[in-house]
């Protein structure tokens, strides 16, 4: 389908969250606001992923550092809490940049798995940050975040706060889209399926793949700050390397390099976890199956549901694919 | 081809969307008591999640299923052992379930983020196991519409320090899992300890989760005669073996997770002898707790813990407070009224709260032995108990102005003095 | 401190180091020979632990757990890598795998939703075959897209069953914190020279040997073992040289997660075996993968002594670094060698 025809369904979608979900219970919207936050990291994710083929088992790590500062800032300093709450947000991107930027530097220097290992490291090292450093982050414990920031809304009230959070989604959505579709982001989608070639074609591909590393962590770290006034709680829980695991596991499953199918991913790891946990005890099989079955069967995610069911017709008289057909997830194996 | 197919995915969804919001939205009941109840179901605390589920199901079983002469209806949440899940699945039973209160919570980070719960939503929150002392502290203005019908983690602990005063020690070595439970345990048992003369000579950190206790143990200070220790989970059942193999002599004073029921039938003979503190004990021999320890044991083929105990009373009190009310459930404040003006005897001994609506009950000095209780044909290992404090509050008896004076057991507070 | 406090110390560090190596060289076999990420080792660990709880429950005999759990597992991981791991062939066997774990999930979706089908077992278990007979079929008109190399999709592949693994271990052995009792004479001290050395810590140290020269001999002097040494520094040169390559990926997984059973065996007397000790044990396996360098046995003994050592010495010495002790040094070596300290590309 068209380039046109996909960004009118998407806008629908989003029209149509926006007049439905207020209308639907508490809960839902409650749901929905959390899957958002989930979601604007997810995309971030998606950046690294699907369009410059880095996959990150770390990037929880500036979704926690956005989330802290919000909540030391309005604990300690009590700043954030008025009209600064704007100025709190361009703090926590521009943290999520830096920690990206210093990250970066070491992870860069590694590729395919051991990239996988130095971010999932890395991301660890964050997370026993947040345990140990007791005086500024409550160890444990954690930090509540008890009030809504008050700029002329009621925060307070569950429906409006999902407005401002969706507002927020919908522009990273629309930022990420324009990014990607830039002269930048198409250079990004050649690094990853050609590294090599770009650089002979004249391209610094390091220097590429280390901006989008660093703009996935302001990301992050918006989505954390989003999350610290969502959930009223930041803790070391928070960072823990289920949260990065999970993050890939939304992008591939609504198909990496879409962006709205890690929102899409988002919102189905959410059900899963927030929403079939309330009606059944046995979820987490569900949840593995989830996993194996989609890289299994559907790796491009549902976004790639049509290109798979049009794939299927056509091979339904030979033996499965060969991988070289088929588009592998992250930069080349080492 | 492919268009109509995204067209009908993208309605699909849509269509689906639609109907979970308009499924979703649901109904309140009346004439029946809804109590929510959250606790790990799946996750590394599984097992403790339904101890502590059990202990509650139990006394409704045993009470047909009312409470106070009010049906209940008895939901239980999975948190997964995390406080973010544990905040979600608040908010469902309250917004979708339209429960009147809600209890549980295991970790001290659950219930700091269960309580503004409660204040967001004016809902009771009774936290029947979480013990982070500052809740029904320094934080309690915070929390109007919040309870604790368990413990505080420093409360054991203090008269375990006047134990060891009066029963020789007086040199220990504190040796706690580096958490806010661990602190909090460790500086109970170090501010009466010194305030009876004793003296705290050493404090050691190991992370939570610790098993390999080789770092820590040669380093102990030759001169101590007795080691605190707060390890809890697999770490209880590491240290005692690990201490003792290293040839050491150190009597072991342990916090009440070290050697509570939860832990204690998988430990091994070398934990006899071992001395501990905690307001329960399965060993306490009254008719009420034998009664209790016999039917838990009965239905779920183990000896209960004060995670099973503590919800069996927390349900006990319910019935009593419901039926003060009459029969019905008054709303948050004049419940907490109620609750607060109830003196029960529980299986583990008389309870009432506390003006801070925290537990003044018994604390018991226990040892490990290996015996036959209750009429039980085998030898088990046992926490016997060997002396009782009556009537203890989180306060200790330093009394509730000075106490808050002081900041919260941490790390750093109380100071080692004694420390080189 | 004196000489006593450091050989303690490091005593203690290496026989930490040796349950390190059991867990890390079946890893660093796995992904050296195979390339394959395999974020279930944990599992397996885990795994080989409660296993050998319900060996020793039912028999009695710990020595007889070890080797049991271990081949079971050592199975298990067999199974995993034959269906998921490298997808050709034996599509039926898959299919019916698939099918019939689905199939219980949907029965237990109806028992939910309909009281009826919870009632009793033949209801139940209509309910699951006749879904797992759709299924079956559904599935076998669906193809597999292999995983081959893809390190992302072997991670997430691994991830899911290291949770279906978690959650049956609840299911099946429940949550509490159990623990291994192994001999009495295992559970004593020997004295020299006024320090006590543990000797359940001396069999660890023992185990790790003697399973460190078996591997080098099977490597080094066996067929199997040139095979595998040929497969680890040039899979396709191998395959152009007649060796089967599939044979060899089969043995080496299954003989990883023998070694990760085994580990938890060993280790189960000594950390005890308890739900999330599977997440614990990854990264330190991954630790010493990492530092050792993968493929490499030597580098996997070099890299769980450095492991063991610096988590030792940082934990008694700086106790304030105690969560970076681990990590740190890996972002540290990621950085400046990436394949690790002994790893060849």
């Amino acid at each position: 389908m068209t380039q046109n025809m996909k960004i009118l369904i998407v806008a629908l979608l989003l029209v149509a969250i926006a007049l439905i979900v207020p209308h639907t219970g508490s809960f839902v919207v409650l749901l929905t606001t959390r899957a958002m936050c989930f979601a604007i990291l997810a995309m971030s994710v998606d950046l690294l992923l699907g369009f410059t083929g880095l996959s990150s088992m770390g990037q929880a790590a500036y979704f926690g550092v956005g989330a802290y500062l919000t909540a030391i800032l309005a604990t300690k300093y009590h700043v954030g809490l008025g009209w600064d709450f704007w100025l709190v947000v361009i703090l926590g991107m521009l943290m999520g940049a830096a920690l990206a930027a210093l990250f970066g530097l070491f992870a860069m220097r590694a590729s395919g798995v051991y990239f996988l290992m130095i971010t999932l490291a890395l991301g660890q090292c964050v997370w026993g940050l947040a345990y140990r450093w007791n005086s500024l982050t409550g160890g444990d414990n954690g930090i509540n975040v008890s009030s809504r920031p008050d700029f002329g809304l009621d925060l307070t009230n569950e429906r409006t706060f999902f407005f401002l959070v969706f507002a927020f989604f919908a522009v990273s959505l629309i930022v990420l889209y324009i990014l990607v579709r830039s002269p930048f982001g198409r250079s990004l989608e050649g690094i990853r399926e050609r590294e090599l070639r770009m650089q002979i074609l004249g391209y610094n591909t390091w220097l590429h793949k280390y901006i989008a590393f660093v703009i996935a962590g302001a990301f992050g770290g918006l989505a954390g700050v989003l999350w610290a006034h969502t959930n009223g709680l930041i803790s070391p829980e928070t960072v823990v390397l289920t949260t990065s695991v999970d993050s890939l596991l939304m992008v591939v499953l609504g198909g990496a390099g879409t962006l709205i199918g890690s929102a899409i991913g988002s919102a189905i790891v959410f059900a899963l976890r927030e929403y079939l946990s309330t009606l059944v005890p046995w979820w987490q099989y569900v949840l593995g199956g989830v996993y194996v079955l989609t890289i299994l069967y559907l790796p491009m995610g549902l976004m790639g549901l049509p290109a798979r069911i049009r794939q299927g017709r056509k091979a339904s008289n030979k033996t499965p694919s060969k991988s070289g057909e088929t588009k592998t997830l992250a930069s080349a194996p080492s | 081809m492919t268009r109509k197919l995204s067209l009908r995915v993208t309605s699909l969804l849509l269509g689906g969307m639609l109907a979970a919001g308009l499924g979703i939205a649901s109904n309140a009941q009346a004439e029946e008591l809804r109590i929510g109840y959250i606790a790990p179901v799946t996750g590394i605390f599984a097992q403790v999640g339904k101890d502590m589920v059990d202990g509650f199901q139990l006394y409704l079983t045993e009470h047909n299923n009312k409470l106070g002469g009010m049906d209940v209806k008895f939901i239980v949440e999975d948190d997964q052992g995390k406080p973010d899940a544990g905040v979600t699945k608040a908010k469902k039973l309250i917004l979708q379930d339209h429960v009147h209160m809600f209890i549980g919570g295991l970790l001290a980070s659950t219930g700091y983020a269960l309580a503004p719960v409660s204040t967001a939503e004016k809902t009771l929150y009774i936290s029947s196991v979480s013990s982070a002392d500052d809740l029904t502290q320094r934080q309690l203005v915070k929390y109007p519409y919040f309870l604790r019908t368990s413990w505080s983690s420093s409360l054991p602990h203090h008269p375990l320090g006047q134990w060891a005063c009066d029963n020789g020690f007086k040199k220990v070595i504190i040796i706690a899992a580096d958490y806010a439970f661990g602190y909090e345990t460790a500086g109970g048992f170090q501010s009466a300890f010194e305030a009876c003369g004793g003296k705290v000579i050493q404090k050691i950190w190991p992370p939570i989760g610790t098993k390999d206790f080789g770092p820590y143990i040669p380093a102990f200070k030759k001169d101590a005669d007795g080691v605190f220790t707060t390890m809890v989970g697999p770490m209880a059942l590491q240290f005692p073996k690990q201490l003792r193999a290293s040839g050491s002599k150190l009597k072991i004073l342990g916090s009440g997770v070290s050697y509570d029921e939860f832990v204690l039938p998988f430990m091994g003979d070398e934990v006899i002898g071992d001395v501990s503190a905690l307001h329960y004990s399965a060993a306490i021999e009254t008719p009420a707790n034998e009664a209790f320890v016999k039917a838990y044991r009965a239905k779920f083929g183990k000896v209960p813990g004060y995670y099973s105990e503590n919800n069996y009373t927390t349900a006990m009190w319910l019935d009593k407070a419901i039926a003060k009310a009459g029969g019905k459930y008054p709303g948050p404040e004049e419940f907490i009224k109620i609750m607060a003006s109830i003196k029960l005897d529980a299986p583990r001994g008389p309870v009432e709260l506390d003006d801070m609506r925290n537990p003044i009950e018994n604390v018991y000095i226990k040892k490990v032995e290996k015996k036959k209780m209750f009429g039980y044909p085998k030898d088990e290992l046992w926490n016997v108990v060997i002396k009782t404090y009556p009537k203890v509050s989180q306060f200790w008896t330093e009394g509730k102005a000075k106490f808050l004076a002081h900041p919260v057991y941490d790390r750093d507070y109380p100071p080692c003095k004694f420390c080189e | 401190m004196n000489t006593q406090f450091w050989v303690i110390q490091a005593f203690n560090g290496i026989s930490y180091g040796a349950l390190l190596f059991l867990v890390g060289s079946g890893l660093s076999l796995i992904f050296g020979v195979m390339r394959i990420v395999n974020l279930s080792h944990g599992a397996y660990f885990l795994w080989g632990g409660y296993i050998a709880l319900s060996v020793i429950a039912a028999t009695g005999s710990w020595a007889l757990s070890l080797p049991v759990a271990a081949l079971a597992v050592a199975a298990i991981g067999l199974v995993m890598e034959r269906l998921f791991l490298r997808t050709e062939g034996l599509t039926h066997v898959r299919n019916a795998t698939i099918a019939t774990g689905i199939a219980i999930l949907v029965a237990l979706a109806a028992a939910s939703a309909f009281p009826a089908v919870a009632a009793s077992w033949p209801q139940f278990i209509a309910v699951a075959v006749l879904a797992g007979i759709v299924l079956f079929f559904v599935l076998s008109r669906i193809s597999i897209l292999p995983i081959d190399n893809d390190v992302l999709r072997q991670v997430l592949l691994t991830v899911g069953f290291a949770f279906l693994f978690q959650q049956g271990a609840l299911d099946i052995w429940g949550g509490n914190n159990m623990d291994i009792n192994p001999p009495k004479e295992l559970t004593t001290s020997v004295v020299l020279a006024g320090m006590y050395f543990p000797a359940y810590r001396i069999f660890m140290i023992a185990t790790a040997l003697v399973i460190g020269i078996l591997l080098w001999l099977v490597m080094e002097k066996t067929r199997m073992g040139a095979a595998v040494r040929a497969t680890v520094d040039d899979a396709q040169m191998a395959r152009g040289v007649g060796i089967d390559t599939n044979r060899v990926s089969m043995f080496i997984f299954a003989l990883g997660a023998f070694l990760a059973a085994l580990g938890g065996v060993t280790g189960g007397a000594f950390l005890g075996i308890y739900p999330g000790l599977d997440f614990e044990m990854l990264p330190l396996a991954f630790a010493v993968v990492i530092i050792g360098g993968m493929g490499s046995l030597g580098g996997a003994a070099i890299g769980a002594l450095l492991v063991g050592l610096a988590d030792n010495f940082g934990k008694a010495l700086f106790p304030e670094v105690s969560y970076f002790t681990l990590y740190a040094p890996m972002v540290l070596i990621l950085a400046i060698k990436p394949t690790g300290l002994f790893g060849r590309d």
